[in-house]
This record gives structure tokens, sequence and C-alpha cells, in this order.
């Protein structure tokens, strides 16, 4: 430790002022910053500070979405070998599954981070800023809702449009007004739509020497039959609960979002305001639909409301997206009714408009933009309240 | 009519060094020093030189601006230096001490059968004066105005603060001079805010004053909250406080005419090699009064979240009971032992992300370190946490940085100052320096509407 700290120090010249790799100090500054909290002390206001920071924030959130990961690895192996007719029960060939899952999401992984990060380095250079650390979270969400077979090249493209037209444009970290990932996702659903929904997509098929796809295999998600009225292709409550289903990597399993949620809600970091406000907005809205599918002969409708929540990406929007602090509102109150839109519309969207199955990120974006005006409003109530209290008293 | 207020947000860090409940008298100081900085906003008019001669109460300086408000030595000897800084800017003004002080005559009475005017010019005379602050702005108290009410927080929250029931002990009869003298000053009550826990018998029998019970975190025992729980401030109105110490002062000032700047001040933190109580005077050198200390250390005068960091040579601040003495922190931590990644059993936090929580008990030594480089605000919700106030903290925050006084109003600035967002500061994920903006908002605030 006492021989890296030696190793920084001797480096740092070369990369401060006047020094050969001048253009790259925020590079080695951030660097030297992931190794070594900086030796700043207090110079203004309170002499202690808690020792959260930036990094340990992002930290726990990407630990939050260690679960939906690895589950998500394992389910690109396990649907992909269901689509074979291998290894048809969960517990079969579970390190085949793993490691088939492992190899095709981590290149994405690699690509989004490695993009991102890029971007973020090259800005903050020209800026002259330090790096800051939002783009670690967004670079775990983006390969998590990302389908397998999405092309390298893609979510290059998407994550690229995402920081720079997403986020670096407002100012970076803390100034962007759309959730990042969700930028990245929604530019490559309406860019390359035949590459990013349909039944193509979901499940790695790809077949060796002597294999191949069984008779009557499907790729589609549950909402995609769902969205033909083919009821008979929706998974059961308890596979789409553990999340053994089509769909995008990271999002299938209810159980892993949860277990996300448990992390992010204990430690504080994630708005349990926002989450349980987007939940029961969504059992809101599938209550609706639930009351008023029968008459309407809609059997999309009729899907039982946890059953609905369970679908699709709900949770992981619920637990992941829909809390992002810097795109939701920022007070209380306003997070409640930020959440419960966002719950609602979701269903919403993804019921009555089966063009768009991905009825979460739409909801969440257009909260995201909604956010500001709401949080307008809640402001003004108690800017009313002091001017109130004020002409009582005179 | 006495209420009682329960505060819920709030947090008390738990700090290592608490002052032992034993009283010494510290020996007279060769040298003090009266700080014009340590009044916010101050600019001072010197009215002495180096070398003249001095009493204890006559007058040092005066505000420029408000000239019947002086600043008076503690101490009689002659007028050592005039420490100046960048501009001329006066520092400090240190008075070489008698063995045995020679108090200038003010005349003194029983504030009870004073009126008005008399304890109002005896108050201003003898330098007692800007120890009466008002709110809003947190500044000396404005002489010409009239308070719709005056507070005494008879309780401090802050970490490792000065416990006021063992401070004021025998000091009850002073101290209800002091009240006396204060309930005539304002057009209604003063209002002696006690913690719930208390046993002093100097608050609990206190006459002339409307005796609240607060209850909860830090910070329960700030002004600002407390003034926000009973009858908040609107706009156009003043409020005035005084401390309990203060108030003792203010008493044995009137009644003696002699300019009394006795203080006893709690010897704190996890580095101050003896700590417990010394009972001395307004300006005092710190070293005189803590002793030897190590070499990598913050000797804060005042609280470790809003208190100054006056250095190993520095002097004893005016409106200060506590000295803080931490762990320097300017080295750099390795992110996996010490640093942002680390278990942290040994660092307290609000955060459920280190264990402190499970700790209930266990006392922590955190050193000075801004644990953390200051980031744009991304987490929300936090300040709201430890900020027992209905205001938006982060939105008063922005209104301020973008310097838009009618919205600072409106969200509500007049009724706080920089030490009701020290927890702010101390929790902030970002690491913004809340404090100091609030101020530089108070600041603008003021110049613009006065």
């Amino acid at each position: 430790m006492n021989a890296l700290r030696k190793l920084v120090d001797n480096l740092k010249p070369s990369f401060s002022e006047g020094g050969k790799l001048e253009k790259l100090h925020w590079v080695f500054d951030s660097l030297e910053t992931f190794l070594f909290t900086p030796g700043h002390a207090t110079n203004t206001g309170s002499h202690i500070r808690d020792p959260i920071d930036l990094k340990r924030t992002m930290f726990m959130v990407i630990l939050a979405m260690v679960p939906c990961l690895l589950f998500g690895m394992w389910n690109v192996g396990h649907q992909h070998y269901l689509a074979l007719g291998q290894f048809l029960a969960p517990a079969d060939g579970l390190m085949d599954k793993f490691l088939f899952g492992a190899l095709k999401v981590l290149p994405i992984v690699v690509v989004s981070y490695g993009v991102g990060l890029g971007i973020e380095f090259l800005f903050c250079s020209i800026n002259k800023h330090p790096i800051q650390e939002g783009f670690l979270v967004s670079g775990m969400l983006i390969p998590l809702v990302m389908p397998v077979d999405v092309p390298l090249w893609m979510v290059a493209v998407g994550t690229a449009f995402a920081v720079v037209i997403g986020k670096e444009v407002f100012g970076g970290t803390g100034m962007n007004v759309l959730n990042v990932a969700l930028t990245a996702r929604a530019f490559l659903f309406f860019a390359y739509p035949t590459m990013m929904s349909g039944d193509k997509v979901w499940v790695n098929v790809s077949t060796a020497a002597g294999e191949q796809v069984v008779d009557g295999f499907s790729g589609a998600t549950s909402m995609g039959h769902a969205a033909v009225g083919n009821m008979a292709g929706v998974v059961p409550l308890m596979d789409s609960f553990w999340g053994l289903e089509a769909g995008s990597i990271g999002e299938t399993s209810a159980f892993a979002c949860l277990l996300g949620a448990a992390l992010l809600i204990f430690t504080g970091i994630g708005s349990w305001r926002i989450m349980l406000s987007v939940f029961l907005g969504g059992v809101a809205m599938a209550g609706i639909f639930n009351l008023v599918g029968p008459g309407l002969n809609n059997a999309y409708m009729q899907i039982p409301v946890m059953h609905q929540l369970m679908l699709g990406s709900f949770f992981f929007g619920m637990v992941f997206m829909a809390t992002d602090p810097v795109t939701a509102t920022q007070t209380s109150t306003g997070k409640w009714i930020y959440g419960f839109f966002i719950g609602l519309l979701a269903i919403l969207i993804r019921v009555v408009n089966p063009a768009y199955p991905e009825g979460m990120m739409l909801a969440i974006l257009f909260m995201n933009v909604m956010a500001p005006v709401i949080d307008h409003y809640v402001v003004q109530a108690n800017i009313k309240r002091r001017v109130k209290r004020a002409a009582l008293a005179a | 009519m006495s209420k009682t207020i329960r505060i819920k947000k709030g947090l008390d860090i738990r700090l290592q060094g608490e002052a032992e409940k034993v009283l010494a008298q510290a020996d007279p100081a060769k040298v003090i020093a009266i700080k014009p900085t340590d009044f916010h906003g101050l600019t001072p008019k010197l009215l002495v030189a180096q070398g003249d001669q001095v009493k204890a109460g006559t007058p040092l300086f005066r505000d420029k601006y408000n000239e019947r408000v002086v600043f008076t030595s503690p101490v009689s000897g002659e007028v050592a230096e005039v420490v100046r800084g960048e501009k001329r800017r006066i520092l400090e003004v240190r008075v070489l001490a008698d063995a045995e002080p020679i108090f200038e005559e003010h005349g003194g009475g029983d504030p009870a059968t004073m009126d008005r005017d008399a304890i109002l010019e005896q108050l201003l005379k003898t330098g007692c004066w800007p120890f009466i602050r008002q709110r809003p702005f947190d500044v000396i108290a404005d002489p010409k105005g009239l308070p719709k009410a005056i507070l005494v927080p008879a309780f401090n929250t802050a970490p490792l603060a000065a416990d006021l029931d063992f401070v004021m002990r025998n000091q009850g009869a002073d101290f209800q001079d002091g009240l006396n003298a204060l309930a005539k000053l304002t057009s209604g009550r003063v209002h002696l805010n006690v913690s719930a826990q208390t046993t002093g018998r100097e608050f609990l029998d206190a006459k002339q004053v409307q005796v609240n019970t607060f209850e909860g975190p830090h910070p329960a025992g700030n002004i600002g909250v407390q003034l926000h729980h009973l009858d908040p401030l609107n706009k156009g109105e003043v409020v005035w406080f005084c401390y309990p110490q203060d108030v003792a002062m203010i008493g044995r000032t009137l009644r003696s005419g002699h300019f009394d700047g006795i203080r006893t001040v709690a010897i704190t933190g996890s580095e101050a090699k003896v700590r417990r109580y010394v009972r001395t005077r307004i300006g005092t050198p710190v070293a005189h009064l803590v002793g030897e200390v190590g070499p990598d250390v913050r000797v804060i005068s005042g609280d470790p979240l809003s208190g100054d960091n006056v250095g190993k040579d520095g002097y004893l601040g005016a409106y200060h009971s506590q000295i803080t003495i931490l762990p320097e922190g300017d080295a750099p931590k390795f992110f996996l032992t010490d640093g942002w990644l680390s278990p942290g059993f040994d660092k307290f936090s609000a955060s459920r992300s280190f264990p402190s929580w499970i700790m209930s008990g266990k006392r922590y030594a955190p050193d000075t370190n801004q644990n953390g480089e200051e980031r744009a605000f991304v987490v929300t919700g936090q300040y709201e946490k430890v900020f027992p106030f209905d205001i938006y903290p982060v939105h008063l925050i922005k209104a301020v940085l973008v310097n838009d006084i009618e919205l600072m109003e409106n969200l509500g600035i007049l009724e706080v100052a920089p030490e009701d967002f020290a927890l702010c500061e101390y929790v902030c994920t970002s690491k913004i320096a809340s404090q100091r903006i609030i101020r530089e908002g108070l600041d603008t605030y003021k110049k613009e509407t006065t």
C-alpha cells in the first residue's frame, strides 16, 4: 500500500500542469482518487464529515444490481438451452447455462463501460473537471436492459448517444434530465426497432454442429405473446417471479430485483417512497384493468394484478431506474406522485398500446421529464404556507 | 403557556472525548485577544492603540456602522498589539493582562428595578451587548430594534458540547438577574428552552420566563430549530437570543457595574489530553487552557460542526464555551483499508452503508478529512433527515447559488443560520459546503434589502 502510494506520488508530476502527460491529468486524478481517498482536510464549515461519498454510494448500487446480473447470465443460458431442447429443468446444467450466458453478457458490459467511460474521460479532460462517478451505475444498467442478441456496435452507439446527448450536454453527472441508461435503450428502441423488439432478439438460438432449435419454439417474451392475445405463451406467475422467461438480460427476475431493492432501501440509497409508490401505481392500473377487462373482452387486461406486475421490466424499472435520484423528483411529496404515475403509466402503455411492450421505459422517461414540474408545485405549496403564515402574523 | 416540543429529525454524532464533570480554575492568562472576526458582519473601528493602558470594561473597538455597540476588554493591562490581515483588516486586539484586573466603573444596580433604556444603555456601555444576537441573519442584535421574543437555549446538543446544567450550577442568582434584564428588552416573552433531561434548578426555577421543554437529537438545541417550532420567524420580525453563560454575565455586570467576561469552557475531543471544564475569561489563548497537544491535531474553538479552526496558538472565540481537539485528516486513505470502500468499523456514518448503525453504543474518533471529493448534488432526501424545519434545504441552497433573493426569502432563508445546516454538511454525500453557502445567502440578502 505504501509502495502503491509512492508509485502514485512518483507518477503524479508527469500528469500535473507542465508535465508530459498533462492532458491526461483528470484521468490520472480519477484513478488516484479511486485508489486513495484524497487527503483533503475540511477547511470551511463542519470539521468532521460523514465517511460516505459518491464512490461508495455508486458502489452500493452496483452491488444491488449483482443479483440481477448473475441471474441474467444464467437465464440467458437457460433460455438458450430451452430453445435447443436441452437441460429443460432449471436445475440442470447450471454451469453450462451460466458460462454460456456470461460469455454473451460480459462483452456487452465491457463495451458499455469502455465506451461510456471513454467519453466521460474525454469530456472531463476537455472541460477540466474531475470525473464524477455517475457512469459507474449507468454502465452496468445499460447491459441489463439490452436483449441478449443486441449487436455490440449498437451497444456502443446507444451508450455514446446516451452519455453525450443524455448527460454531458446538460453538464454531466447530477445535471441530466433523463435517466442515462434508459436514454440509451430508448434511442436503440426507436432507431433500430427490429433489433430491439419482436421475437428474434430475446433468446440466443445460435446452434453448434448437431444442435437444432426445437419445433414450435417462439422467442417472444410473455408480453409479446400477451399483446397478440396468445395468453398460453405468458409464463406462469411463479416463473415470472423467479425470472424464468425471455426478456432483457437483467430484467426478468422480480426476485433478483427485490434483493437489490432490499439493499438499496436498507442503506437508504434507493428511495423506498418511489419504489412503493411505483408499485402502488402499478397495482392501481392493473386493478382497474382487471375490473374493466371482462367487459371489453380483453385477455391482456385480465392478467391478475400481481402477475401483471411481475412480467417484463416493471420490477427492474421500479427498483433501479425510477429511483435514480438525479432524474426523479427531489421532494418527499413529489416522490409519491412521481412514482405512482410511473406505475400507472407503465401498465397503461404496456396493455393499451401493444406496439410498445416496454411501457415501463416510456413511463419512467416521461415522468423524468415531468419531475421538475411536480417538484415545482410541491415547493410552491411550501412557499405559500410561509407567505400565509406571515400574513396572519402581520 | 410552557410548551413541550419533540424534535424527530436530526443526528447525534457519537464522538469520543467528552469533558469530565470537573471544574478547574484556570490561572490568569498573560495575554488575551479579542477578535472582531468572531462577530460576523462587523466592521470594527479601533478605539485604542498599541501601548494604551486599558481597564477591564474599556472599549477596544466599536461597530463602525452602529457606534453604540462597543467591544470591551475582559482584562486590564496594556494593549500589546493590533494584529492585522489582508487590506489591514483587524484580526485581533491583544492585551497584556495584569495579574489582578482593575475594572472600569460603570455603576451597578438591580436589573429588576431598572427601566428598559437604562438596561439598554448599561449593556451597550459595558460591552455586554455583542452577546445578545438576533435572527434573522445571526448577527449582533440591533439596539434600535424591538424583538418579538428573546430566546435563551439552556442546553446544547452539538457533539461533545458543554453540559449547561453543570456549567450554570451555582450561578442561579446571576442568571435570574440577567433574565430580569432581558425581560425588559422585548415586547413579548423570554423563552427559556430546556432539555427534557435537565435537572438544573437554575433553569427549572427561573422566573420572568416561559419555560419550554425540548426533546430529540441535535440540532434540537439550535436557536433556529427552537424558534421554528415555537413561533416561526416571519419577514419583518426580529428575535433576539442569548446563551445562559452570557445571561449570567449580563446579570453580574449589571449588578456590579464591572464588565465580567468570565466563561466556563469544556475541553473536549479525542486528542485533548486533559478533558474537563475550565473557568476562564473570554479571549484566553487556547494553549493556556488545553496544555500540550500532539503534532497532527486541529484545535477548534467551538464544536466540531460549526466551530472555528483557531490553531494551537489561537484564542478562545467570544461566543464559544467549548474547545475541541481532533486528529487532523490530511493524509490520503487507501480505498480498501481506510478509504471509500473500507468496511469502516471505526467510522461513524448516518448512512447504513457503514456498520456504525449496528454498534449503537460505540463512540468514534473521526479526523478532519473530508472523506471524498466535492460533487454535484446527486443523492436526494439526505438533508431532510437531519433538518427539522418545514423548509426544503437543497432548494434553498440552490436559490442562494443562483443568487435569487426573492426565492431565498420565499424558501425561508430568514429562519435559518449556517449552524442549522451543519448536519446537512456533515451527512452530505457530495460534500457541498452548505454552511458557507447559507452564510453567503444571508449576507447577500442583508446587503440587498437593508
